[in-house]
């Protein structure tokens, strides 16, 4: 597939977002002179190799048209769903269930994504596998804790890959006046949630000072989180021309977006700080793992699929 | 074979999820690594979280009796993990476990040993012998506390279908055998300083 000129531009636009942080990196290694560099810097320029691999990594799934999108979004679920479940307790009558959960449910679920399915994909896990997991628990005869123990593995699947597959579902939305460009729609969700991210990082590095959730999340502040969700709506604002949206629309929509995004992080903060960890895994260089990375992205994925679906799809 | 290693060792670290150990946390000559036994992949992943350069010199010790069952069993442990293979069942002074595995310590190789002999399921249990009388034979080999984490709930003992949850491993401050110290008191002390390193409990 060949990129259309708003494609183009937006990919070009984030390269060139990508040249200026390392830019500055290089500058605030060069002005700090010889030696180790300091933690901060050491951290943001990890943080920004590790997104130039990201995005590399998405710009060719994008390439490739729709399946490469959905095998990228399914191995992140893949490898986001092995992060949580290390984190959750789990007993020897588990693996049976476990098992069906990595290689039986979720690859089913990317592949309805793949065959553009919506009725199957937005019951499959909700109702099928909700019901399978205790039923294959339970035939395992060990009821210690066995609500908790399900439930864990229910969320997990829910959060890690029902969530997340509503990222490359977008393409099988049906928008009029808008054939074939889907693509831009995901590149847009993913751009809003991915900035407003780094914003509130960058903001609350730069101004922040109060603290929002001081036990849950030490690093978010309100000046950082109001700097990067205003900002990051604004940006979307100002990308209604890639999208199907007035412009209006698509500030709102990023608002959306944005504020989901946040309550995402701060929600698998909760769980982080609950197990005692800070990162969910080491997979990404400066980052932790990815979970770390699509916490913001599983709970914006699916109300942003289900506003466009209401309102911008013929029922 | 070097690629050969290379590959397989970059296979069980994607499946183990465990990261690659940097050299400098490493003793640089002979070293003995004793772990906490959980799984059929424990000495794998050990061996596979070294550098290339240590894994090269590094030797697990293993049962004879398990190891030598099959061809297939004797290819692994003998051909492609170099493993120094020791009698269990039937020891008799010419069969003497101890023997191979100095004998491997003195010419340069570092071993990886599981002091508690056979697989537990998550509690570690008392220590074998075997690692006092290393410690009083070469006193000057470091020991190196080892401590794997959530392989047996990748693949626990008895089960056939791996789940791929990210295991750990973490090494600990070396330890030698102190003057006068008596055998159960170092046993227990090799013990606690792999027990140190579990991270729940």
């Amino acid at each position: 597939m060949r990129f259309d000129r708003e494609t183009l531009l937006i990919v070009g636009g984030i390269m060139g977002l990508l040249l200026l942080a390392s830019t500055i990196v290089f500058v605030l290694k060069r002005r700090q002179g010889s030696g180790p560099p300091s933690p901060v810097i050491a951290n943001l320029d990890a943080r920004v190799r590790a997104w130039w691999i990201m995005v590399g990594l998405f710009t060719v799934a994008l390439l490739t048209g729709g399946l490469g999108s959905v095998i990228l979004f399914g191995l992140l679920s893949f490898f986001a769903l092995r992060e949580f479940i290390t984190l959750t307790p789990t007993r020897p009558g588990d693996p049976r269930a476990l098992f069906w959960a990595f290689f039986v449910i979720t690859p089913l679920q990317y592949a309805i994504v793949a065959i553009q399915w919506y009725g199957l994909f937005a019951v499959f896990i909700p109702v099928y596998a909700f019901l399978f997991i205790p039923i294959r628990t339970a035939l395992a005869a060990d009821c210690k804790n066995f609500l908790e123990r399900t439930a864990q593995v229910q969320w997990a699947l829910m959060v890690c890959v029902y969530c997340v597959s509503h990222v490359p579902a977008l393409l099988m939305l049906e928008i009029p006046g808008y054939p074939g460009a889907n693509a831009r729609l995901l590149l847009f969700f993913v751009i809003v949630v991915q900035l407003s991210d780094v914003l509130q990082y960058v903001w609350g590095k730069l101004l922040g000072r109060r603290k929002i959730a001081p036990l849950l999340s030490p690093n978010k502040t309100w000046e950082g989180f109001i700097g990067g969700v205003l900002s990051a709506s604004a940006i979307g604002a100002a990308l209604w021309w890639a999208t199907p949206f007035q412009p209006w629309q698509a500030g709102v929509l990023a608002f959306i977006i944005t504020l989901m995004g946040f309550f995402g992080g701060l929600v698998m903060s909760a769980i982080k700080r609950d197990r005692g960890v800070k990162d969910y895994g080491s997979m990404i260089e400066g980052h932790g793992g990815v979970m770390d990375r699509i916490d913001s992205i599983c709970f914006a994925a699916p109300v942003f699929f289900h506003l466009v679906r209401f309102g911008f799809t013929l029922p | 074979m070097k690629l050969a290693h290379r590959g397989i060792a970059g296979l069980i670290r994607l499946i183990s999820g465990v990261r690659p150990l940097p050299a400098a946390a490493l003793p640089a000559g002979a070293s003995v690594y004793f772990a906490n036994h959980s799984s059929h992949l424990d000495f794998a992943v050990i061996w596979a979280a070294l550098p290339a350069t240590h894994r090269a010199t590094t030797r697990p010790v293993a049962g004879r009796d398990y190891w030598e069952k099959s061809a297939l069993r004797r290819f692994i442990a003998r051909d492609f993990f170099n493993a120094v293979l020791i009698e269990r069942q039937r020891v008799t002074t010419a069969t003497n476990p101890l023997e191979p595995m100095l004998a491997a310590l003195d010419a340069g190789a570092s071993l990886i040993v599981f002091p508690e002999g056979t697989r537990g399921s998550g509690e570690i249990q008392p220590f074998k012998p075997g690692l006092f009388h290393i410690a009083r034979a070469r006193p000057a080999i470091p020991l190196v506390p080892t401590c794997l984490e959530n392989l047996n709930r990748i693949l626990p003992k008895g089960e056939i279908l791996a789940v791929p949850v990210l295991g750990s491993i973490r090494l600990g401050p070396a330890l030698t055998l102190e003057p006068r110290e008596t055998k159960a008191d170092f046993l227990s002390r090799a013990r606690l300083a792999v027990q140190a390193l579990q991270r729940s409990s």
